[in-house]
């Protein structure tokens, strides 16, 4: 692979990856699982300094949102923001995350600044991020059960935070 | 007292003395452990060396940038020499006064010496994010308004700035100034909070005072104009919630005038003053590499010598009309955060200078009535324009479906929301890229190897906002 690409586009980095086009964002990319760290770390050698964001979402009750031919929608999608100081651009990553086996490469080793972000996106919706340092809650106590940005969480679950307190009131 | 103890300790004690020792020490130990089961976080606290693993040992002393291709290092050998018994792990925090709210830090001690940092949050959670899914986005701007609560204004604006791009609606040029004064104002507001807080810590008390008298200046036209000091909710979608009330010029010249002749006090007051450049100089350092690696952004990647700015490197609003320096410091310590953020009161001074005689005239709003509610006026004349002013705070106006990433330079750095829509009146997904969050992960490397003396003044030169923090 070249990953020397002088020109920091998709299309250079990795000619298979699906795109779309988008007023908002210079480059929106759509890798699969297996070459998703891959294409990062290309990204990084093509000049992007900074992992500017990294956030999931949970399409759970949203899934027909418009995907490139070729990107089969999933429940997860773990989205990475990626920004060029150099040439002020930002690239876009979109990766599909199964609800089945719901983890992803870390990429903690290239941009170590997404650490505390893989941990929160671990936290609010339990995307297992493969090789991270620590990967534990961030957020939420250690003992807390569930994700709480998942679509499926209940919400008013636990009728109250402290513990002495009494029951359902 | 002390002579009886002695004596005690060198007869030897009877058998049944000892068997009770042992079962109050055990029942102390049980107590112990019950107390640390009830206050333990797990394994988000900072473990001894010989319970971490290699990768997270190397985050907690800082080692953040990428080996060259090819090298080979076993991150084990980071002061491996170092036994735990020389060595301390205390806990700072959450209601450390310097903590600058409920930042909580465990670190590993040598003597002074801060050999290891884990910032442990997440003690103002209040799901935000969530939140954000069951407002509008009418209501939204109430929700983010509260995360950094030191600059309710730039929440706003990212939010609002966030939905009229899956709008694709165009605010009225009058709508945008107004938008840029009232960011740059709480720029200063922000600003002046920090000098207040820093000095604070720092032991210079009088600059506290100082910082919060000026601050208050511009509170008080923040409350004019929006009728709140903070939380405003006056950025809205589609524009703002009021005009600039009349007189605003006048009001604008005696705060400009003011805070910029007092922001040259501060220079005798503290910039040059040996004490203070003695705590500051040298003090937390960190180059733009790693600034960069560990995404960092605003004042603390500036005052590493890079010059990235989103206002004039990415412009949003219209910064690219106003004419004004990007600061920049050189060695990244704690004391070029000061002056990048020092003058950067200055800049923002000089913009609202600029504002203030190009403000355009027109409409504060988008005339779009899908967006905006109809004037008060005519609610009380049309039944047409009643039941819509009911549709819109009820209901809301449904957003386009689309995703959309906007990011703008908040006093703490890159403010980012990313807006999942699925065309509903509500956000499908609400995430906030919080520059104070991601700039934490700093403190690991700005702390390493520095006195524990230290350790408050370089939290206060990160200027964590816990509110935006844990979101």
């Amino acid at each position: 692979m070249s990953a020397t690409t002088a020109a920091a586009s998709p299309a250079g980095i990795l000619p298979e990856v699906p795109r779309l086009p988008d007023r908002l964002v210079d480059q929106l990319a759509f890798p699969a699982r297996d070459t998703y760290k891959q294409m990062v770390a290309a990204f990084k050698d093509a000049g992007f300094e900074m992992c500017a964001d990294l956030c999931a979402v949970d399409y759970l009750t949203h899934p027909g949102r418009s995907l490139p031919d070729g990107v089969a929608p999933e429940r997860f999608e773990v989205v990475v923001n990626l920004l060029s100081l150099s040439t002020r651009q930002r690239v876009r990553i979109r990766v599909q995350v199964p609800e089945s086996d719901p983890s992803v490469d870390s990429v903690t080793d290239i941009y170590p600044g997404v650490d505390a972000m893989e941990r929160e996106a671990y936290d609010m919706l339990g995307i297992v991020f493969a090789d991270h340092p620590d990967m534990t809650r961030i957020l939420m106590p250690e003992e807390w059960e569930g994700h709480p940005l998942r679509k499926d969480y209940g919400v008013g679950r636990v009728p109250v935070q402290f513990k002495e307190a009494p029951g359902p009131r | 007292m002390s002579e009886h103890d002695n004596d005690h300790d060198h007869e030897p004690l009877p058998d049944e003395y000892v068997d009770e020792d042992a079962e109050h020490l055990a029942f102390e130990e049980e107590e112990e452990r019950a107390l640390v089961a009830e206050t333990s976080e797990g394994a988000q606290e900072l473990m001894p060396r010989g319970t971490t693993s290699a990768g997270e040992l190397r985050q907690e002393v800082g080692a953040v940038l990428r080996l060259p291709e090819g090298g080979f290092v076993n991150p084990g050998d980071i002061d491996i020499e170092r036994h735990d018994d020389q060595t301390m792990i205390i806990n700072m925090g959450p209601q450390h006064p310097s903590t600058h709210g409920v930042l909580r830090l465990m670190l590993e001690l040598d003597g002074e010496t801060v050999l290891r940092t884990k910032p442990i949050i997440g003690y103002l959670h209040t799901g935000m994010e969530k939140q954000g899914e069951e407002l509008t986005y009418v209501q939204g701007t109430t929700n983010v308004t509260r995360m950094d609560y030191l600059s309710p204004l730039h929440n706003e604006l990212v939010f609002s700035l966030a939905t009229e791009a899956l709008l694709d609606v165009e605010l009225p040029p009058r709508a945008v100034w107004i938008r840029m004064l009232m960011a740059e104002l709480n720029r200063v507001s922000s600003h002046l909070m920090w000098m207040a807080t820093n000095g604070m810590d720092l032991g210079s008390t009088s600059m506290m005072i100082y910082g919060f008298r000026e601050r208050e200046m511009v509170l008080a036209f923040f409350e004019k104009t929006t009728g709140l000091r903070m939380n405003n909710n006056y950025i809205r979608p589609g524009g703002v919630a009021a005009d600039l009330p009349d007189g605003w010029q006048d009001d604008m010249g005696i705060l400009c005038d003011t805070i910029l002749a007092r922001s040259y006090e501060y220079d005798e007051l503290l910039t040059g003053q040996p004490i203070f450049r003695e705590r500051t100089e040298a003090v937390g350092n960190i180059s733009a590499e790693e600034a960069l690696a560990l995404s960092v952004t605003g004042p603390i990647l500036r005052s590493t010598g890079v010059p990235w700015d989103l206002r004039r490197t990415m412009p949003y609003l219209a910064y690219d009309k106003l004419d004004f320096d990007v600061i920049v410091g050189s060695y990244g310590d704690n004391f070029d955060r000061y002056s990048v953020r020092l003058n950067e009161i200055r800049e923002s001074i000089k913009m609202i200078r600029q504002i203030t005689e190009m403000m355009p005239p027109g409409d504060y709003r988008v005339q779009d009535r899908k967006v905006t509610p109809p004037p008060r006026a005519r609610i009380d004349e049309s039944m047409e324009a009643l039941i819509h002013h009911f549709k819109i705070f009820t209901e809301g106006f449904r957003v386009p479906e689309g995703e959309v990433y906007v990011a703008i330079e908040s006093p703490r750095g890159e403010l980012g929301c990313y807006m999942v829509s699925d065309g509903t009146s509500k956000p499908y997904r609400m995430h906030i890229r919080g520059p104070s969050f991601v700039n934490l992960q700093a403190l690991p490397l700005l702390l390493r190897g520095g006195l524990m003396a230290d350790a408050v003044a370089v939290i206060s030169s990160v200027d964590p906002v816990m509110g935006e923090v844990d979101r």
